[in-house]
C-alpha cells in the first residue's frame, strides 16, 4: 500500500462516523467532496478536522479549514502540516 | 466585556420564544443562567391534556439559549468580532432527562465549554431546579457566526 493509500484509509476511519451517504463513502476517492458527496454537515466537518488534529498532532488554521472540502485537499493540508512539524 | 443585559439584548429571540431571564455568571469556560416558565405559555394547554408539564424540547431550547447562544455571543465578543447580527444553527443535541418541570418553575442552566473552533461551539449543559435536583443534562453543539454584510 502506498503512503497515499494508507493516508486515505486513515482518513476514511476518521470520517466514517459522520457520513450520511454510504454509497459515496464506499466509492470514496481523492475527488470526493465531504459536503456534496458524503453529505457531511459543516458542524461535523469541524469534528473531523479536530480528529485529524489529534491523530496527526497538528494544528489546522482557519485558512486551511476553509480549504478542507475534499479528500484531496485534506490530504494535502495534512501532508503540509506534518512536514512542518 | 459585555454585561449580562447586553448579552441578552443580542439574543435573536423574543417572546414567546425567549427562554433566558438572567445570566448569573459567565467566563471563557462557561456560563450559568436562569429562566422561569410562565404558566400561561401556550404549550401547557396541550402538553399534556389537563396535566401541564414543560415539554422536553422546550427544556432543550432553554439549555441551548442560555448554554450555547448567550455563551457564544459572549465568546464572539471577547474574540473581537463585531456583533451586529449573529447567525446561529443548532447542530446536535444529546440530552437525558431526570425530573419534570412544571408551570412557574424556575430552572438554572449551567454550561461548560468543550470547544469553540471554526464557529462551532460544543458544550456540556446541565439544568437544575430550585431544589438543586438535576432536571436534564447532555451535550449541545451549534454553529455561530456573524452575518457578513457583503
Amino acid at each position: 500500500m502506498s503512503d497515499k493509500d494508507k493516508m486515505i484509509e486513515e482518513l476514511k476511519a476518521l470520517i466514517k462516523p459522520y457520513i450520511q451517504d454510504e454509497e459515496a463513502f464506499k466509492n470514496l476517492h481523492e475527488n470526493t467532496n465531504f459536503i456534496e458527496d458524503l453529505k457531511i454537515n459543516s458542524a461535523n466537518l469541524v469534528d473531523i478536522v479536530l480528529d485529524i488534529e489529534d491523530k496527526y498532532d497538528i494544528e489546522i488554521d482557519n485558512d486551511s479549514m476553509d480549504k478542507m472540502l475534499s479528500v484531496k485537499a485534506a490530504l494535502e493540508i495534512i501532508e503540509q502540516k506534518v512536514s512542518k512539524k | 466585556m459585555m454585561n449580562f443585559k447586553e448579552i441578552i439584548a443580542k439574543l435573536p429571540y423574543e417572546k414567546p420564544f425567549l427562554f433566558v431571564d438572567e445570566i448569573i455568571e459567565i467566563n471563557e469556560n462557561g456560563i450559568s443562567g436562569t429562566f422561569t416558565f410562565d404558566a400561561s405559555s401556550d404549550f401547557y394547554k396541550g402538553h399534556f391534556k389537563n396535566n401541564p408539564v414543560t415539554p422536553g424540547v422546550i427544556l432543550i431550547e432553554t439549555m441551548a439559549q442560555i448554554g450555547l447562544v448567550s455563551f457564544g455571543i459572549y465568546l464572539m465578543n471577547e474574540s473581537g468580532e463585531k456583533m451586529d447580527e449573529i447567525q446561529i444553527a443548532l447542530s446536535s443535541s444529546e440530552i437525558d432527562f431526570f425530573k419534570p418541570v412544571f408551570p412557574n418553575e424556575k430552572v438554572i442552566v449551567k454550561s461548560q465549554k468543550e470547544y469553540f473552533r471554526f464557529n462551532k461551539l460544543k458544550c456540556k449543559v446541565e439544568m437544575f431546579n430550585l431544589k438543586d435536583e438535576l432536571v436534564c443534562r447532555g451535550k449541545i453543539a451549534g454553529m455561530i457566526a456573524v452575518k457578513t454584510s457583503r
